[in-house]
This record gives structure tokens, C-alpha cells and sequence, in this order.
């Protein structure tokens, strides 16, 4: 047994566990001890479940001897605390759920299960999924492997800190208005948003239901295809999920890509871009060009209303889905309600932490009589032309590129106070729920030694193309194997 | 759109979430913050657009109406704040 396993990647550990070079027990033991090493420095789990893993390790072992292994058997992975984990604490990074222990398992958590994965555990997380750096967290904020001091970005910051630090190979995300994507950008990882519906949201805890997706973060496009083989399909306990076949992730991973034609839309390389992000993103695309890409200039025109428009259908959807959570069934409950209304309030008041408040209270105002065509309506009205740019766009090109995050990660508690400019910070990423499509994002360099991320935008059900188009630069360039100094 | 402490204090009660009395005013200004940006969407004209509610105008799916679940009571009130013979219990809502 080698001691530098945790610097390969997915791929490479499936291949080792299926020689013999090492067990899933061997390997989940050292995950576990590299997580428990860490937790102290970068907080990037709620839970770790030792017990379990080393079972499913054992497990996974009998499998892999009998012949019987799936595409991830054996191979440790993470979960974002947002799945529903069956005897496990399922807690959202909230008060609100700090005693609920799930009764069952999350379809995206079965998949993995079936398929032989061993869970390392739970990681931290925005309050709910609703912030974009980690610090809304009941649980503390996570720091960012490349620089302690500063963000992991959010809200699936502690699987994207887990990645980077290589003390998961592979994590598990949810993405609503850039949650995977602009964590794996600040963390230096790669990290895709599947088509709206690719993936099951049943047992994934909801935050903006027409929004929410889950996907996979790793290291590399290869991992994330092998990772989304498992976790793509259709399950009849999702009323929207897509009955489309499930294609072979990994069949066109090393497809040429002369003739692709890359769209960059003239929006998301205007002002509130950090100059030295954009050269990094003009590299990117030059690394492109060279693969054989054509580049054109494209335009998004409604990119500007992006932000203003999912701040409106979020809290929305979030103020009815959180609803759920009224101290009666699960979940937190004040002490001594004196009446009924009492223990809603108290316990939500309490559960609760504030952007989730805040974001409760402008969606019952937005939902409310005699405002709800003036926000809600309009809304999706907007949200309408945002996704008509991106359906013209993809008459033209092949694929969409651009920054994932204007600037490199922000340090902690730059942004905490100011709603608005944390906001922002996902200003390239939201226009991509609110249409559904596909996204991901690519290491693709360093500013001040913190990484930067390229976003990729496919059209409908192309997550092959993202992963093709990721896959070619990742053998082109070696930014996905860069590990952060004290975690090598 | 500015909201004042008495607007914040009213959406309160609507969402039943109790907040902090000191509070309010923070509240009152981050909401009209975010309504502010909420504002800017009337600038675009949307005349003759349709609403959008699902990325892939995808209609509900329908199922038979068909018993599919057991019976998981028990498993399902283990970790509920307070139960009895059964029942979620609530403070007293009629005398």
C-alpha cells in the first residue's frame, strides 16, 4: 500500500482497487484519517461516519473480489449534509435540523449505495443551501484549502474544501444558483450542474424546487463523468424528473474537438470582472483555440436582470418549501410555546439563522396578495427572456464559456454583512439555473495564489459535451492536479 | 420598495417566524436592499411573455392513484419533538 493515494484521482483508485493494489477498507481508512486530520484547520464536515464507511468498506472489498464492481465501488466519497442520509444527521448546515437523523435515503444516496460508493460523510454547508461563501453555516464557516483565510465559496463549500484538500476524492453537491460551480471555481476543482431533472431531487432536501440540482465534484471531468453515470436517471419520486436515457458519460470523454464552436457572450467579460481573472479566462480559451475550437463573441442581453430575478423566485420557492418547518413533526422546537403560533414562531425565530430569514420574508412578501404579479409573475416573465437568450445563443455555438466568479475567492467575513454584494458574487452563474441548462466549472489558474475557474455552459441533456470539452483541456493543461501545499 | 419595521413586522407574522425586536430595523433595511434589486426587473418589458415555470415548459406528470407507501408511523416519529400514542403533539388549540 502506497501512502500517496489520496493524490490520485477517482479513475486511478478504481483502477487500483480493481488490481489489488490496495483495499476499499485501506483506502477508506486513510480518507478518514486524512478528514479527521483537518477538520480542525478547515471545517469541511457536519459528520463523518467512520463506522458506517468502514463497513461499506468491507463490503465493497467482497464485491470487488467476487467480480461483482460497479463504476465507483470502493471509492470513498463525501456528501453534501443537504441529502437525506437514513440513521444519519441530515442537518442542512441549520439549527432548524441540528436533531433530525433522516429516516430514509436521498435517490442520488441510493445510487451511490447500489452502486457499491462508500460515504465518508456529511459536509458542511450554507444555512439551507442559501449563501455563497460558507459562512451561513450553523456549523462555522469552512475555509479554502489554497488560503485558510478566505472563503471556500458556497454553498457546497465543504465538499469543494474536501476535493481540494484531497481528504474526499469525490464529493456530491446541490447547485441552485451556482452552488457547485463557484465553490469548485474558488476551490480549484471541477464541479458540473446536470440539465434541470438530469439528476433526482427526491430526498435532497429543497431549496428553490424549479432551481435545484445535484452533481458531482472531483478533481477532474473524468471523475465528475464517472461520478454522474451513477448519480444521472430517472426516478418516478421526482415529478420533474427527465425520463430521457442516461448516455455513457465517459464513451466521448476524448472526442476531438476541432470544429467545436465556443460562444463567449460580450456580457460576462464587461465591468465588476476582475482584470487578472479575465486574463486567466482569455488563457483558457486560447488553450481552446488551440485544441482546435473556433471562438466567436455571442451576446446574453437579459445577463443584467439574472441576479434580480432569481432573488425573486428563490426566496419564493424557498419561503414555501421551508414552510415544512414548523417544530411539530422534526426538526427544532422552542421551549414552552404557549400556544400554537407561539411554537411555529419561537421555533423558526430560533432554528432559523438570517440570510434564511431573510430570504423566508422576501418571498412571503413577494408571494403575498397584491404583490405577487408585481414580483413573482414578472419574474418568471424575465426569467423567460433569460432563458430565450441562451436558445438563440445555442443556434449558433456549440458551447457557452466564461468566468465562473468574477474574482478569486474573498476572505472571510469580506462579504458577510452586505447581502448584496454576496449577491454578486454569482453573477455568471445564476442565468444557468434559471434556464436549466447544464454548466461546470474547470481549474483553469491562480490569482494571488487563489484559483480561478472556467465556466462552461452547455445546451439541454449535452452534460457529454461539458465533459468532453473538460476532459480535452485537463489533458492539455495540469491546473485540476494542483493540490494546495499543506494538504499534498 | 422601502419597507418599514411595521411592514417587517408584518410579513413576520405571515411566514410565522419570530424576529428579535432590535432586529426589525436591520431587517427592514436589507428586505428594501433586496426589493431594490428586485425593482430593476421594471426595466425589461415583458409584454406578451409567459411566465416561465419549469426550464423544460415540462407539465405535471401524473401517477395512478394507488396505495405505493407502507405504513412507517413509528420509524417516522422516532426523532419528532414530542409524540403520544401516535400523535405529533402541539400546545392546546381548543379549549
Amino acid at each position: 500500500m502506497s501512502n500517496d493515494m489520496h493524490s490520485k484521482t477517482i479513475s486511478e483508485l478504481a483502477i487500483g482497487l480493481r488490481n489489488g493494489d490496495f483495499s476499499s477498507e485501506e483506502l477508506t481508512r486513510s480518507y478518514l484519517d486524512r478528514i479527521n486530520a483537518s477538520q480542525e484547520r478547515l471545517n469541511a464536515f457536519i459528520t463523518v461516519t467512520d463506522e458506517q464507511a468502514m463497513k461499506q468498506a468491507q463490503a465493497a472489498d467482497q464485491r470487488i473480489t467476487a467480480g461483482d464492481s460497479g463504476i465507483l465501488t470502493g471509492i470513498p466519497i463525501a456528501h453534501k449534509d443537504i441529502f437525506c442520509t437514513d440513521g444519519v444527521r441530515t442537518s442542512c448546515g441549520s439549527k432548524m435540523l441540528d436533531p433530525f437523523i433522516a429516516p430514509y435515503d436521498a435517490k442520488v444516496i441510493e445510487n451511490f449505495q447500489n452502486d457499491g460508493a462508500v460515504m465518508l460523510g456529511k459536509t458542511n454547508m450554507d444555512e439551507f443551501a442559501m449563501g455563497s461563501s460558507n459562512e451561513t453555516s450553523f456549523y462555522g464557516a469552512v475555509k479554502n484549502p489554497w488560503a485558510l483565510d478566505a472563503v471556500p465559496g458556497g454553498s457546497s463549500g465543504g465538499s469543494a474544501a474536501a476535493v481540494a484538500a484531497r481528504i474526499a476524492p469525490g464529493a456530491t453537491g446541490t447547485d441552485t444558483g451556482g452552488s457547485i460551480r463557484q465553490p469548485a471555481a474558488l476551490c480549484g476543482i471541477t464541479g458540473i450542474k446536470p440539465t434541470y431533472g438530469r439528476v433526482s431531487r427526491y430526498g435532497m432536501i429543497a431549496y428553490a424546487s424549479s432551481l435545484d440540482q445535484a452533481g458531482p465534484m472531483a478533481a477532474s471531468a473524468e471523475d465528475c463523468a464517472m461520478m454522474l453515470q451513477v448519480m444521472a436517471g430517472f426516478d418516478k419520486r421526482d415529478s420533474t424528473s427527465s425520463e430521457r436515457d442516461v448516455p455513457d458519460y465517459s464513451a466521448d470523454l476524448s472526442k476531438d474537438l476541432s470544429g467545436m464552436k465556443i460562444g463567449l457572450p460580450k456580457e460576462y467579460f464587461g465591468e465588476g470582472l476582475d482584470g487578472d481573472v479575465a486574463k486567466v479566462i482569455e488563457t483558457a480559451i486560447d488553450e481552446y483555440k488551440k485544441l482546435g475550437a473556433e471562438v466567436v463573441e455571442i451576446s446574453l442581453p437579459n445577463t443584467h436582470m439574472a441576479v434580480p430575478t432569481y432573488y425573486v423566485v428563490a426566496p419564493a420557492e424557498c419561503s414555501s418549501n421551508l414552510s415544512r418547518m414548523d417544530g411539530v413533526r422534526f426538526g427544532h422546537r422552542c421551549e414552552d410555546p404557549k400556544d400554537l403560533e407561539d411554537l411555529y414562531k419561537r421555533s423558526r425565530g430560533e432554528g432559523f439563522g438570517t440570510e434564511v430569514k431573510r430570504r423566508i420574508l422576501i418571498g412571503a412578501y413577494a408571494l403575498s396578495s397584491g404583490y405577487y404579479d408585481a414580483y413573482y409573475l414578472k419574474a418568471q416573465r424575465v426569467r423567460n427572456l433569460i432563458s430565450e437568450d441562451f436558445k438563440q445563443a445555442f443556434e449558433k455555438v456549440d458551447l457557452i464559456m466564461g468566468p465562473t466568479t468574477p474574482t478569486p475567492a474573498f476572505n472571510l467575513g469580506e462579504k458577510s454583512d452586505d447581502p448584496l454584494a454576496m449577491y454578486l458574487a454569482d453573477i455568471y452563474t445564476i442565468a444557468v439555473n434559471l434556464a436549466g441548462l447544464p454548466g461546470m466549472s474547470l481549474p483553469a489558474g491562480f490569482v494571488n495564489d487563489r484559483p480561478i475557474g472556467l465556466q462552461l455552459i452547455g445546451n439541454y441533456f449535452e452534460e457529454s459535451r461539458l465533459l468532453n470539452a473538460g476532459y480535452k483541456f485537463q489533458q492539455a493543461t495540469d491546473w485540476h492536479q494542483k493540490i494546495p501545499g499543506e494538504f499534498a | 420598495m422601502a419597507l418599514e419595521k411595521k411592514d417587517v413586522e408584518a410579513i413576520a407574522h405571515l411566514a410565522r417566524v419570530a424576529i428579535d425586536e432590535a432586529d426589525v430595523e436591520d431587517y427592514a433595511e436589507s428586505l428594501s436592499n433586496i426589493l431594490g434589486l428586485a425593482d430593476q426587473l421594471n426595466s425589461v418589458d415583458t409584454d406578451g411573455v409567459t411566465p416561465m415555470a419549469h426550464p423544460m415548459h415540462m407539465v405535471q406528470r401524473l401517477r395512478a392513484d394507488e396505495v405505493s407507501e407502507t405504513n412507517q408511523r413509528e420509524h417516522l416519529q422516532e426523532h419528532a419533538p414530542a409524540v403520544e400514542r401516535g400523535l405529533f403533539l402541539v400546545p392546546q388549540v381548543i379549549d
